[in-house]
């Protein structure tokens, strides 16, 4: 069983790897950014294969990647990447993730954009086919044979002759000094060996047994212990800060006030929660926070960042001439990434440089948040990865790390930060909470005519990236800007359909300038967008956006079809054109053993236990990976409570790398989909966030029946890779709103479906 | 602070702490275990499980002197990465792990249950899971792990 690379491994193994800093680099405008995210150029080259990888002297690959292990699966499938194309064992290779100090800038891990990046024909594939190129090659010239007339296995190439040449004896130790070829020729999925195979999680051994390593886990040699003090209302400020309160806190070594940030530093971790919970703070209330009674609605009267993603410019007209219009307004709350483990960081910032050891999905932005909170050079700053818990996107790993260089830079000692549940529940970056409203015109024949979409998200900071630590809370509170809102009518759209977020529906053309974006074929489509100032912080939680986007397109599909007495999978498939998630919609169908008829089930008694099914669809961002939702629940009309029986999932997102990793998301995802969906929920009063534990704050634990997922895997070796961690989870809450409706003929518009909400659905329905 | 001897994992262990604090800051500070881990620190997760005496306890709300001479047992005094516990064996080969941070939680407080109740009903087992999390949803896998668990030691 490989072993997780600890610090000192690390620092062994890239011993000989040449490291040099260097900031001239770091002027250069932005050169590479790869996918939707920015990287800046750095002392890590892409273009050379040596920044990619290494073979050591006993055989052993090393491969260094910017994209990281959270859990998702990332570090087992990149490893088997690397293996497949430089025809190794997994055990032969070892993966370094993402260091600012030794790989390259991939910018985030995140947006379901690693497999996109690193297996498709650039990055960290390219490298390893590349290196396996030039590997042949040189074995060529040393036995003498054309290089065509030579195999590869575990790192030995082979003549028919018999006669062979280790991978270590061509290089073993050297640089190769080559570039990253775009023309290196890839292993074909047809003769893959290691790739699109059901490798297991390679950490699950030390998982398992307790020896894991993780961020929490990180000791280093003279580290003390440190906890925040975080306002306990929004926007609140420090007034005073009463150090006296805790003096008489044994170990105490340092109550750190900068700005609004506070913090207490203390030798053991008990001390520095003593001194947390004791420590006197005098607050300047906040400006309260608008109602959350009546937040939707607030949201749609704000001032607002506008745009304009697609318009066929015949809606208004259209509109106004038909007989009925059909009308929905779906609302979402925000939800909390909720990670298990609170956050929790290590740095040790000294006069002259620093190291952080952060969860981060972003290491490299990190180092630019963490130089500029501590004023440090940014090439004096280094930012290792090492796994917290999973992280579902932006959490406060980000947010914790800075806390720790802010605190480790005032005792000038390493210093090791835990959150508390509450300190992450009030002031994490929320998913967003959206209000979408949708209107539809239907022609004579019962096709949808015209769709017309209008969303209002709330948003405020976000990702730090490499110029606003002010984006989380820590930053925030040292004084650093805060991403907002700069309200800003829509333009035109032009060029091609972005529907990265979702926000444009599966079912209309997408045609911009004559060019037809999109998977549907209802061509009077128009979507607005509103982004809305967020009283809480936001950033990325997993489907940001295209979950709630898709909740309301695939409900209101749902409703559409209802009101035309037509069957919900087929009324989709009449309004879809693009075969890959026509596809998916058909497979998931006829797994689930699809009962074919309109929505609502007809003879249901309005009491006692319902049941019913629901679909769902996405092209998830619009073109990263498709997928497709049967839910079958019961409702108890009695309690409001909705019990998912059994999923059926459909997902095609290109080639697959591993289908067990593949599977394990998908079935993550759909539970994790549930649970947003029946329960999750952040709630607050007047002044202050009010669901701060797991008590006011509900997930569905292990102690729940937890339903039968059958996933449907479709194949396509001759495709790109997709991503795959958020194409299920955005398809639970649509699906199991559509089988509530199937069930009880009640039509649940708000997320979550709390049973109070069900039971006012059930109360109202026709 | 107080001298306080612990018994963990078949060891004893000195520490020097005061005896307020909570039981898990000692195992995963003082002794540098990995397996209890701080998650809510309310004892409403399970993300710091032990077993006191064959009992599944959240270590986070346990004051270290309440231990008194019980043995202490976590993730890792169940087997080793060479050797792991039938337990742990079943959740490597069910593969029921995503980002892993919840395990102490899911897999003591399973092993506690079964072992005081070998043909615990799923009921009993959904009752004894009840205030376990796991926020990845591994919830399929580790299900059938310990489905698995509970067959192979009948």
């Amino acid at each position: 069983m490989k072993k997780e690379i600890s610090r000192r491994d690390f620092v062994k193994a890239s011993g000989w790897l040449v490291v040099c800093f260097s900031t001239a680099s770091l002027v250069e405008p932005f050169a590479m950014a790869q996918g939707p995210f920015d990287t800046h150029p750095s002392h890590v080259d892409p273009e050379k294969l040596d920044s990619w990888l290494a073979v050591a002297s006993d055989g052993t690959v090393t491969a260094y990647t910017g994209k990281c292990d959270f859990g998702q699966g990332m570090y087992t499938v990149q490893t088997q990447l690397v293996a497949e194309e430089l025809c190794v064992s997994v055990n032969q290779v070892k993966l370094v993730q993402c260091d600012t100090s030794v790989t390259p800038d991939q910018g985030t891990t995140s947006g379901s954009q690693s497999t996109p990046t690193n297996f498709n024909m650039e990055n960290l594939a390219q490298a390893a086919a590349t290196a396996r190129e030039a590997l042949v090659g040189k074995a060529a010239q040393r036995l003498g044979v054309s290089a065509d007339q030579l195999t590869v296995e575990n790192g030995i190439v082979s003549a028919k002759s018999g006669r062979h040449i280790s991978y270590s004896e061509l290089i073993g130790g050297k640089h190769f000094n080559i570039t990253v070829s775009s023309a290196a020729k890839r292993i074909s999925p047809s003769e893959w060996k290691v790739l699109g195979k059901p490798v297991r999680s390679m950490d699950r051994v030390a998982l398992a047994t307790g020896t894991f390593e993780f961020v929490h886990n990180v000791r280093v040699p003279g580290m003390v212990h440190a906890r925040v003090v975080r306002p306990p209302e929004i926007g609140a400020t420090v007034s005073r800060v009463d150090e006296k309160s805790v003096q008489h806190v044994p170990g105490l070594i340092k109550v750190v006030v900068r700005n609004n940030f506070v913090g207490v530093v203390a030798e053991k971790q008990w001390q520095a929660a003593q001194a947390a919970k004791g420590l006197k703070v005098t607050w300047k209330p906040g400006p309260g926070l608008p109602a959350q009674r009546n937040f939707y609605d607030y949201l749609r009267k704000q001032p607002s960042r506008d745009a304009m993603l697609v318009d066929s410019k015949d809606v208004d007209h259209k509109l106004k001439s038909a007989s009925r219009v059909l009308k929905a307004t779906y609302s979402h709350s925000f939800q909390a990434h909720g990670s298990i483990g609170s956050s929790c960081a290590v740095a040790d910032v000294q006069e002259h440089q620093a190291t952080v050891w952060s969860a981060t999905q972003s290491v490299y932005p990190t180092q630019h948040g963490v130089s500029a909170l501590t004023a440090l050079p940014l090439d004096k700053v280094r930012v290792i990865f090492v796994r917290g818990s999973g992280c579902y996107g932006l959490n406060a790993a980000d947010t914790v790390s800075f806390d720790a260089a802010l605190l480790s830079q005032a005792v000038h000692k390493p210093v090791r930060v835990q959150l508390t549940r509450q300190d992450e529940f009030i002031s994490e970056n929320y998913g967003a909470a959206c209000a979408i409203e949708q209107q539809a015109v239907l022609n004579r024949n019962g096709m949808i005519d015209v769709w017309d979409c209008e969303t209002w998200s709330a948003s405020l900071g976000g990702r730090p990236g490499y110029q606003k630590p002010g984006n989380v809370i820590t930053g925030m509170l040292a004084g650093f800007d805060t991403d907002e809102i700069t309200p800003q009518t829509a333009v035109e759209p032009t060029g091609e359909l972005r529907n990265g977020s979702n926000a444009v529906p599966s079912y209309v053309t997408g045609c911009i300038d004559g060019k037809c974006g999109g998977t549907g074929s209802v061509r009077s489509e128009r979507v607005l967008t509103h982004a809305v100032k967020s009283p809480f912080f936001t950033g990325p939680l997993r489907s940001p956006l295209r979950l709630q986007n898709t909740f309301a397109h695939e409900c209101f599909m749902d409703e559409i079809a209802a009101y035309t007495k037509a069957d919900p999978v087929a009324y989709r498939l009449q309004h879809l054109r693009e075969g890959r998630i026509i596809d998916v919609v058909k497979a998931a169908a006829k797994a689930a053993n699809w009962d074919a008829r309109p929505s609502p089930k007809y003879g249901t008694p309005s009491s006692g236990i319902a049941t019913g099914r629901g679909i769902a669809c996405v092209a998830y961002e619009g073109d990263n990976g498709y997928g497709a939702l049967v839910a079958e629940v019961e409702v108890d009309q009695q309690s409001g409570r909705v019990q998912p029986r059994r999923f059926v999932v459909a997902l095609d997102c290109g080639r697959i790398s591993n289908p067990d990793g593949l599977r394990n998301q998908i079935e993550g995802g759909v539970l994790q989909g549930t649970s947003r969906a029946l329960g999750e929920e952040i709630t607050w009063d007047d002044r202050k966030v009010t669901s701060i534990d797991w008590q006011s704050y509900t997930s569905l634990p292990l102690g729940i029946q937890v339903p039968n997922i059958d996933c449907i895997l479709i194949d396509r070796p001759a495709a790109k890779a997709m991503g795959a961690g958020e194409t299920a989870i955005t398809l639970a809450a649509a699906a199991i709103g559509n089988a509530v409706f199937d069930a009880t003929g009640a039509r649940i518009r708000e997320v979550p479906f709390t049973p109070d909400r069900v039971k006012a659905g059930l109360a109202t329905r026709p | 602070m107080t001298a306080i001897s612990l018994k963990v994992n078949g060891h004893v262990h000195a520490v020097d702490v005061d005896p307020e604090t909570p039981l898990l800051y000692v195992l995963s500070d003082d002794l540098q275990l990995r397996g209890p881990k701080f998650g809510c620190g309310l004892a409403q997760c399970g993300a710091c499980t032990v077993l006191l005496r064959g009992r599944a306890v959240r270590s986070c709300v346990i004051p270290v002197s309440a231990v008194k001479q019980e043995e202490v047992t976590t993730l890792e005094g169940l087997g080793t990465p060479e050797k792991p516990h039938p337990i742990q064996q079943a959740f490597i080969d069910e593969g029921a792990t995503q980002c892993g941070f919840c395990l102490s939680g899911v897999i003591l407080t399973a092993k506690a249950l079964l072992d005081e109740n070998p043909k615990a009903s799923d009921e009993q087992m959904l009752e004894a899971m009840s205030n376990v999390l796991c926020r990845c949803f591994t919830h399929v896998r580790m299900m059938r792990a310990i489905k698995r668990y509970q067959r192979n030691r009948a």
